[in-house]
C-alpha cells in the first residue's frame, strides 16, 4: 500500500496544485511543496519500517489489472529503487525551489505537470510488471513535453517535439520487445504474463534474445542518453525551464540507467554478455565525445547537458561490465550526477533569470557581483570534474575499477576523461565567473531559499563522497541478486 | 421468417422505422430540435432492440443476413457513433437558415446501410448495405448547399464512390461466374473444394478489395479523402470517418474470415502493399497540412493502414484474437475521431468552419475545457498511454507480433513517430499564449449537449485507457 501511496501522493498532489490556482496564484507551489514533503515522509517511513529486513525486496504490491493479458499492477521496491525514489523526491524539492520565482504564468498547470512527471518517474522505478513499466515510462514523457513546450525558452517547440519523438519511437521498440516476451511466455505456458519475475530466467532462443535485448537497449540508451542517440538531449535541456532541466537531468536520465540495470541484463544475460563489448564501447565513446563537445559550447546550459551525456557514459560502461564494483559505481554515479547536474542546472537557470542570457561570452566576472552563487558554481563544477571526496569521484572510480577487470582497453580510454573533465569544468569558472565584470547594472545574489536548496545538495554530495557505504549497503543486495540470477541462467544454458 | 429471426433482425427494422417516422415528422411539422429528438430516440430504441436480439444470436435471417455477436457488437458501435453525430449535428445546424431536418433522415438511412453491412453474409446485402450508406452520404456531404467546397466534395465523393461500386460489382460478378455462389459461406465451401489456384476468383477479390479500398480511403485509393473531409460539415465528416469506414472494414473482415479470402496468399501481398502505402503516405502528407480537417483526414488514412496490420495477421493466427483487436481498435478510434471532430464542429458554424491551424491558437487559455478534450483526443490518436488509443495500439502490436509481421510493425513504429509530430503540433499551437481578444466575435455559440457528450467521450477514453478490462471481456465474448 505504501508503494501505491508513493505514486498517489504525487498524482493527487498534482491535481490539487492544478485546482488550487483558483484560490491564489501562489497556492500551487505551496501545494506542490506539501505533496513532496508528504512523499518524503513516506519514503523515510518506508525505509525505517524495512531497514532491518533481510529480504532483497523490501516492499511488494500486486493487484490484478488487465487479466485478459495477465497484466498485473505490480509494484515492488528494493534498495536500488529506494535510493532512486529518494533522489527523485529530493530533486523534486529542488525543481520546485528553482521554479519558485522563475515561473510566473499558469503556475497551476506547471506544478501539475511537474508532479505528474515525478509520479511517472516513481512509477518507472517501482513497476515490476513490464506493461505497467512501459505505461509509466510513457506517462512521464507527456508532462515533460508540456513543461518544455509551454515554459521553455526561445526554441522550445522544436526541442519538445524532438524529445517526445526520440523517446516515443524508441519506446515503441521496447513495447514490441515486451509483447514478444509475453507471447513467448504464452507459448511455453499457455497464459499471458508481463510479470518481471515470471519472465526472468525464461529460456530464450539466442537470436530472439539478442533482438529483444536490442529493443530494450535502444529505448534505454535513448533516455540515458548515449552516443549516437544523444542528440535530443542538448536541445531539450537547453530549452527547458530550470525545474524541467533539473527533473530531466537529475531523474529522467536515471530511468534509462535503471532500465538497463533492472531489465536488460537480468532478462537477457546471454545476449547482454555478447553485446557488452559494443555497449561498453558506446559508453566509452559517449564519455569522451560528450566531454569534448562540452568544451566546445558557448551556451552554459548546453555545456552542462553535454557533461550529463559524458557522465552517463560511465553508467553504461559500468552496467555492461556487470561486475559488482562497476555496478555499485554506476549506481553511485547515477545518484551523484543527479545531484551535481541538478545543481548546475539550477545555477544556470538562476543566471538566466537574472541576466536573460545563457551565453558565457556575455557573462564574466560574476564572482564579484554574486559571490554566493559563484561559490556554489565552483563547488559543483569541481564535483562534476570528479574531485575525490565527492560522490561523482567515487562513482567514476568504482566504475573504472570494476570495468578494468573486464575490458582494459576501453576502461583506459574512458579514463582519459579525467583530463577532459577539468577542462570543461574550469572553462565554466573561467568564462563566467572570473575576469573583469561586464554587467552594466547590479544583479541579485542567491536568496535564502536558494542557499538552503543548494546547501542541501552540497551536503548530499559530500555525504555521498565521504560516507558512501550507507548507499552501497542499501543497493548491494539488489545488485548482487541481479548478478546471481543472471549468472545462474547463464551457467545452466552453457551446460 | 420465424419469431426468433424477427427479433434478431429487430434493430435493423427499428432503424428503418425510425427513418420513416422522422420523415413523417418532418412532413407534419418542421422543427429541427424535435426531429433531432425523434431521430435520437429511434437510435436509442434500436440500441435497446440489440439487447433483445442478443438472446437470439447467432442466427441466419434468411441467407442474406447473419446476426451474430460480431454483427451485434458492430451495430452497437455504429449506433452509438450515430447518436453522438446526431448530437453534434443539433448544435452545429441549429442556428443555420434553411431546411436542416432532412439531415437526420439521411443519417438514419446511412446508419441503416451500415447496420445491414455489418450483418451481411451475402453479396446482395453487401451491395445493398454499401449503396444505402453511400447514397445517403453523397447528400450529407453536400448538405451545406451554399458553399462551393461542400458541393465539390459531394461531387467528388459521388463520382469516386460510383466507380468503386462498379469495381465492387465487377468483382462480385467474377466470383459468381466461377463459384456460382453469392453467399459468403457458399464461396468458402467452393474455394475449400478447389485445390488449384483460381485466377478468376483472385481477380474478383482484387476488384472487391479495390472497391472497398475506396471506401476505407486506403492508399492508393485515398485521393478523395482530404477534399471530402474538408468540404463536408464537421459532424458529417465525423460520421464518414467513423460509421462509414468502420462498417466497411468490419464487413471486409467478415468477408475474409468467413469467405475464405485468406487462402489466397498473393492477395495478402496486395493488402500488405496497401497497408504500407497507407501508413507512409497518410503520415507523411499529414505532416504538410495546416488545415486541421485535412490533417485528420490523412491521419485517418494512416489509421486504416494500422488496422490493416491486424487484418493481415488474420491469415496467420486464430481469428478470435484478430477480431478482438480490430473491434477494440475501432472502438477506440471511433471515440477518438468523434471527439476530435466534435471539437472542430463545436468551434465551427456552417458559415465558417474552424479548420485553419491558426484558429486553434491559444485555445488552452481561451477555452480550456475544449482544448483539454482535443488534447486527449490527439494523444489517443497518437497512441499515448492513459487513453484508449494506447490500448488499441497495444492490440495491434500484440497481433502483429503474434503473426510475426516484423516489417509491418516497423512501419507502425515509423508511422507513430511521424504521427506524433503533427498531433503535437496542434497541441503546441493550442498552448501558445495569446492574450489579444481578436477571436471574441467568432466564438461559436454555447453548445451544452455537445459539450456534455465531449466530456463523456473524454472520460470514457481515459477510463478505457486505464481500465480496459471490461471492454476487453465484452469483446472477448464476441
Amino acid at each position: 500500500m505504501m508503494l501505491l501511496a508513493l505514486i498517489a501522493v504525487l498524482f493527487f498532489g498534482g491535481l490539487a496544485a492544478f485546482i488550487s490556482e483558483r484560490w491564489h496564484p501562489a497556492a500551487p507551489r505551496w501545494t506542490a511543496l506539501a505533496a513532496l514533503a508528504l512523499e518524503f515522509v513516506l519514503v523515510l517511513l518506508q525505509y525505517a519500517l524495512t531497514a532491518d529486513q533481510s529480504s532483497v525486496w523490501i516492499a511488494d504490491l500486486k493487484w490484478p489489472w488487465i487479466s485478459r493479458f495477465g497484466i498485473g499492477f505490480h509494484l515492488a521496491m528494493d534498495g536500488l529503487s529506494l535510493s532512486l525514489v529518494m533522489l527523485t523526491v529530493v530533486l523534486g524539492f529542488m525543481a520546485v525551489s528553482s521554479s519558485w520565482t522563475e515561473i510566473r504564468h499558469r503556475q497551476g498547470f506547471f506544478y501539475f505537470n511537474l508532479l505528474m512527471c515525478l509520479a511517472g518517474t516513481v512509477g518507472v522505478f517501482l513497476a515490476l510488471d513490464l506493461f505497467l513499466f512501459f505505461f509509466s515510462w510513457e506517462v512521464m514523457i507527456i508532462p515533460m513535453y508540456f513543461l518544455i513546450s509551454i515554459w521553455g525558452h526561445e526554441d522550445r517547440t522544436a526541442a519538445a517535439i524532438k524529445f517526445v519523438i526520440f523517446t516515443q519511437v524508441s519506446g515503441l521498440l521496447m513495447l514490441t520487445a515486451i509483447i514478444v516476451l509475453a507471447l513467448i511466455y504464452h507459448g511455453y505456458t499457455g497464459v499471458y504474463s508481463f510479470d518481471y519475475f515470471k519472465l526472468l530466467g525464461m529460456p530464450l532462443d539466442a537470436e530472439v534474445a539478442f533482438w529483444l535485448m536490442l529493443g530494450f537497449f535502444v529505448a534505454f540508451t535513448v533516455k540515458l542518453p548515449s552516443v549516437p542517440f544523444h542528440t535530443w538531449l542538448p536541445d531539450a535541456h537547453t530549452q527547458a525551464p530550470t525545474g524541467g532541466s533539473v527533473i530531466l537531468a537529475g531523474v529522467m536520465l536515471k530511468t534509462g540507467a535503471y532500465g538497463l540495470l533492472r531489465f536488460v541484463v537480468p532478462l537477457f544475460p546471454e545476449a547482454s554478455h555478447q553485446f557488452a563489448p559494443i555497449a561498453m564501447t558506446l559508453g566509452a565513446v559517449s564519455v569522451l565525445y560528450a566531454a569534448v563537445m562540452a568544451f566546445a559550447q558557448s551556451d552554459l546550459k548546453r555545456l552542462i547537458a553535454y557533461t550529463s551525456v559524458s557522465h552517463m557514459g560511465f553508467v553504461l560502461l559500468g552496467v555492461f561490465a556487470w561486475d559488482l564494483l562497476a555496478l555499485q559505481g554506476a549506481v553511485m554515479t547515477m545518484l551523484a550526477h543527479g545531484i551535481s547536474a541538478a545543481a548546475l542546472f539550477m545555477i544556470a537557470g538562476a543566471l538566466q533569470e537574472r541576466l536573460h542570457t545563457r551565453q558565457m561570452g556575455n557573462m564574466g566576472g560574476l564572482w564579484v557581483a554574486v559571490p554566493h552563487l559563484s561559490a556554489m558554481a565552483l563547488f559543483f563544477a569541481i564535483a562534476s570534474l570528479g574531485l575525490p571526496g565527492l560522490g561523482n569521484f567515487l562513482g567514476e572510480f568504482l566504475v573504472l575499477l570494476g570495468a578494468f577487470k573486464v575490458n582494459m582497453l576501453l576502461t583506459a580510454l574512458a579514463a582519459l576523461v579525467m583530463i577532459l573533465s577539468p577542462v570543461y569544468a574550469l572553462i565554466i569558472m573561467q568564462k563566467a565567473f572570473y575576469g573583469p565584470l561586464r554587467l552594466p547594472h547590479p544583479i541579485a545574489d542567491f536568496s535564502r531559499r536558494d542557499i538552503i536548496a543548494m546547501g542541501l545538495l552540497v551536503v548530499a554530495s559530500i555525504w555521498l563522497g565521504l560516507h558512501p557505504h550507507k548507499v552501497l549497503e542499501t543497493t548491494e543486495p539488489s545488485l548482487q541478486q541481479a548478478m546471481q540470477s543472471s549468472a545462474v541462467t547463464g551457467s545452466t544454458d552453457e551446460q | 421468417m420465424n419469431s426468433s429471426q424477427l427479433i434478431a433482425f429487430l434493430p435493423v427494422i427499428c432503424i428503418a422505422a425510425s427513418a420513416v417516422i422522422v420523415m413523417l415528422t418532418i412532413a407534419i411539422r418542421r422543427h429541427f430540435a424535435l426531429t433531432c429528438l425523434v431521430a435520437g430516440l429511434g437510435v436509442l430504441v434500436s440500441l435497446l432492440a440489440l439487447m433483445a436480439a442478443r438472446q437470439q444470436s447467432p442466427v441466419y435471417v434468411t441467407s442474406l443476413v447473419r446476426v451474430d455477436a460480431y454483427g451485434l457488437f458492430a451495430m452497437a458501435l455504429l449506433l452509438l457513433a450515430g447518436l453522438v453525430v446526431i448530437v453534434f449535428c443539433y448544435d452545429y445546424f441549429k442556428d443555420r437558415e434553411g431546411e436542416n431536418e432532412e439531415l437526420l433522415f439521411l443519417i438514419l438511412t446511412a446508419l441503416l446501410g451500415g447496420c445491414v453491412l455489418v450483418t451481411a453474409s451475402h453479396f446482395a446485402t453487401f451491395f445493398i448495405g454499401l449503396e444505402t450508406l453511400s447514397v445517403s452520404l453523397f447528400v450529407l456531404v453536400g448538405y451545406a448547399l451554399g458553399q462551393s467546397r461542400s458541393l465539390e466534395a459531394a461531387t467528388k465523393y459521388l463520382v469516386l464512390s460510383g466507380v468503386s461500386s462498379a469495381l465492387l460489382l465487377m468483382g462480385m460478378a467474377l466470383i459468381y461466374s466461377e463459384c456460382g455462389q453469392l453467399s459468403f459461406s457458399g464461396i468458402e465451401q467452393y474455394l475449400a473444394e478447389q485445390e488449384i489456384f483460381n485466377a478468376m476468383v483472385l481477380t474478383g477479390i482484387v476488384f472487391i478489395v479495390a472497391g472497398v479500398g475506396f471506401k476505407l480511403s486506403l492508399a492508393p485509393f485515398h485521393m478523395w479523402t482530404p477534399d471530402v473531409y474538408e468540404g463536408a460539415p464537421a459532424p458529417v465528416t465525423a460520421f464518414i470517418a467513423t460509421v462509414s469506414k468502420g462498417a466497411v472494414f468490419l464487413l471486409l473482415l467478415r468477408f475474409f474470415l468467413s469467405g475464405g479470402g485468406y487462402s489466397y496468399v498473393s492477395m495478402m501481398t496486395v493488402i500488405t502493399v496497401m497497408a504500407v502505402l497507407s501508413i507512409l503516405l497518410g503520415n507523411v502528407l499529414a505532416l504538410l497540412q495546416d488545415n486541421v480537417k485535412r490533417m485528420l483526414a490523412y491521419s485517418s488514412i494512416a489509421h486504416m493502414g494500422y488496422l490493416l496490420i491486424a487484418f493481415i495477421a488474420g491469415g496467420n493466427i486464430e481469428s478470435n484474437f484478430v477480431v478482438e483487436s480490430v473491434i477494440f481498435y475501432l472502438a477506440a478510434y471511433f471515440m477518438t475521431t468523434l471527439g476530435a471532430f466534435g471539437v472542430v464542429s463545436l468551434l465551427s458554424t456552417p458559415q465558417a468552419e474552424a479548420v485553419e491551424l491558426s484558429s486553434y491558437r491559444g485555445l488552452f487559455w481561451r477555452r480550456p475545457g475544449l482544448a483539454t478534450v482535443f488534447t486527449f483526443m490527439l494523444l489517443s490518436l497518437a497512441g499515448i498511454p492513459l487513453t484508449a488509443g494506447f490500448i488499441g495500439k497495444f492490440y495491434i502490436f500484440a497481433v502483429g507480433a503474434d503473426a510475426q509481421l516484423w516489417g509491418m510493425l516497423l512501419m507502425l513504429i515509423v508511422g507513430s513517430g511521424l504521427g506524433l509530430y503533427y498531433y503535437l503540433r496542434v497541441i503546441v499551437v493550442m498552448s501558445i499564449s495569446q492574450e489579444s481578444g481578436n477571436y471574441a466575435g467568432r466564438e461559436a455559440v454555447l453548445a451544452r449537449v455537445s459539450s456534455a457528450v465531449l466530456v463523456l467521450l473524454t472520460l470514457l477514453l481515459v477510463w478505457l485507457g486505464v481500465d480496459p478490462i471490461h471492454l476487453m471481456n465484452l469483446i472477448h465474448g464476441v
